[in-house]
């Protein structure tokens, strides 16, 4: 979707601001709202593509206005509420100090135990597939991107659509993030480091030295 | 509130930044919450306990894990290795994956570990403009700054401006590679080893490498 997170070539935002000695976190709901978005993610009731996608839905205005992990709270909110494990209503009910009615304990999903964390952490998530498909191009082909705006997910950015560039590398079989961001499947297809000159993306004052890297997947490049 | 304000106008007036005449702006980049924030957070959480859908104990476990034991000293000793062992770094570069798993270094949002070398030809440096993607195993949880608007809008159209904003000036024959990390390929950045260094232990090397120079917006400094 064309949303506020979609930031590659934007202006206006100020200087890079720098923060010496900078903490891990700033503030103790920081550090909650992290650890509950890690720990209701090994429920299993989503991927890391749908967790992306409910954070980029936050209106524009909303999201340029408030910090990374309000990002998160409101992903995070939003996918329980979807997946009925916490309802907004709930959640209201629990805000307004209103009686609550007995937990229902969430049957059919499986709990990261405290034992389990550092296993579970240490473990790779499952983006990379081992499914046998055959790439659609070759490193050095030059391919042009396409030109989409779904409402929906995708990896692809807006600054990259439609513009040419050259596959630097293949990175093997992956899942497709635009189709399972949005529970319509895996996809397995080939990802790969795609190099666009700065100038092709940015016009002729660009850095004529200067290239942009972007790992993009077969279904968002044609040849070129 | 008064809890959370206290220490952050504690926080504002001891910034070294002569720019905190916006407080909003502060507010903003420093991650100081609204009250609502830390109401809603408090309630979710409770909500997810009662439910027993989170275990409070694996919380912190996780808290923990990323305050603690992983941050960017992880890939400060890749750094180093690669350094004084000529045979590491070609296989860092060949397959950095595997080569970081060596050190046990594996996990989160570092599934697959792509290393990219600056030399004196090529600068690379590292953006996620669509969100917030960092090799976790190697550098621990990305700094407000990578995850901010100005940095994540501003690489890939000006990475020279940003470059030198941070203190490092590219010669304009050196090629500078951005790498934005649109898929699950985390990106380190191996940094040139400092001149003056000939005789320096490993360790000491490792204590020279910043999480910045990692992330290709700092040079390593002897």
């Amino acid at each position: 979707m064309n949303g506020a997170h979609d930031l590659g070539g934007m202006h206006g935002f100020g200087p890079v601001e720098l923060e010496r000695d900078e903490p891990v976190f700033h503030h103790e709901w920081e550090r909650r709202a992290f650890a509950i978005t890690l720990a209701a993610g090994f429920l299993g009731k989503w991927n890391i593509d749908m967790t992306r996608y409910a954070r980029e839905q936050m209106p524009p205005a909303e999201y340029l206005a408030t910090t990374y992990y309000e990002h998160w709270l409101f992903g995070l909110e939003k996918l329980l509420d979807d997946t009925r494990l916490v309802s907004r209503a709930e959640l209201q009910a629990v805000l307004k100090g209103g009686a609550r009615q007995a937990p229902v304990p969430a049957a059919g999903v499986r709990v990261l135990a405290a034992r389990d964390v550092e296993a579970a952490l240490r473990k790779s998530r499952e983006a990379k597939a081992d499914d046998d498909v055959p790439p659609r191009f070759n490193v050095g082909d030059l391919v042009r991107t396409v030109n989409i705006n779904p409402v929906g997910h995708t990896r692809l950015p807006r600054y990259a659509r439609d513009k040419r560039g050259a596959v630097a590398l293949d990175h093997g079989v992956w899942v497709f993030p635009d189709t399972n961001g949005t529970g319509r499947g895996r996809k397995p297809q080939h990802c790969y480091s795609v190099r666009f000159e700065a100038c092709e993306l940015w016009g002729a004052g660009a850095g004529s030295r200067d290239a942009i890297y972007i790992d993009l997947w077969d279904d968002h490049l044609v040849p070129a | 509130m008064s809890q959370e304000h206290e220490p952050h106008h504690h926080h504002d007036h001891d910034h070294d930044h002569d720019h905190d005449d916006d407080d909003v702006q502060e507010h903003r980049e420093h991650g100081a919450p609204l009250t609502e924030v830390e109401l809603r957070v408090r309630a979710l959480e409770s909500l997810l306990v009662d439910k027993g859908l989170v275990d409070p104990a694996a919380l912190d476990a996780i808290i923990d894990t990323y305050e603690t034991k992983v941050g960017p000293r992880n890939g400060a000793k890749i750094v180093a290795h690669a350094w004084v062992d000529p045979d590491y770094r070609r296989r860092l570069l060949e397959d950095g994956t595997a080569a970081v798993a060596e050190y046990g270094f594996v996990g989160r949002q570092s599934e697959k570990i792509l290393v990219v070398e600056n030399t004196p030809k090529v600068h690379n440096m590292v953006v996620c403009t669509l969100c917030s993607c960092y090799p976790w195993a190697v550098l621990g949880l990305p700094p407000v700054w990578y995850k901010s608007a100005p940095y994540r809008s501003r690489a890939v159209i000006d990475p020279r401006g940003v470059l030198s904003e941070m203190g490092v000036e590219v010669p304009a024959d050196t090629e500078v590679r951005v790498w934005d990390s649109t898929a699950e390929i985390r990106y380190l950045v191996l940094p040139e080893r400092p001149a003056g260094t000939e005789n320096m232990t490993e360790d000491e090397l490792a204590a020279l490498v910043t999480r910045d120079s990692m992330i290709g917006v700092a040079k390593v400094r002897a």
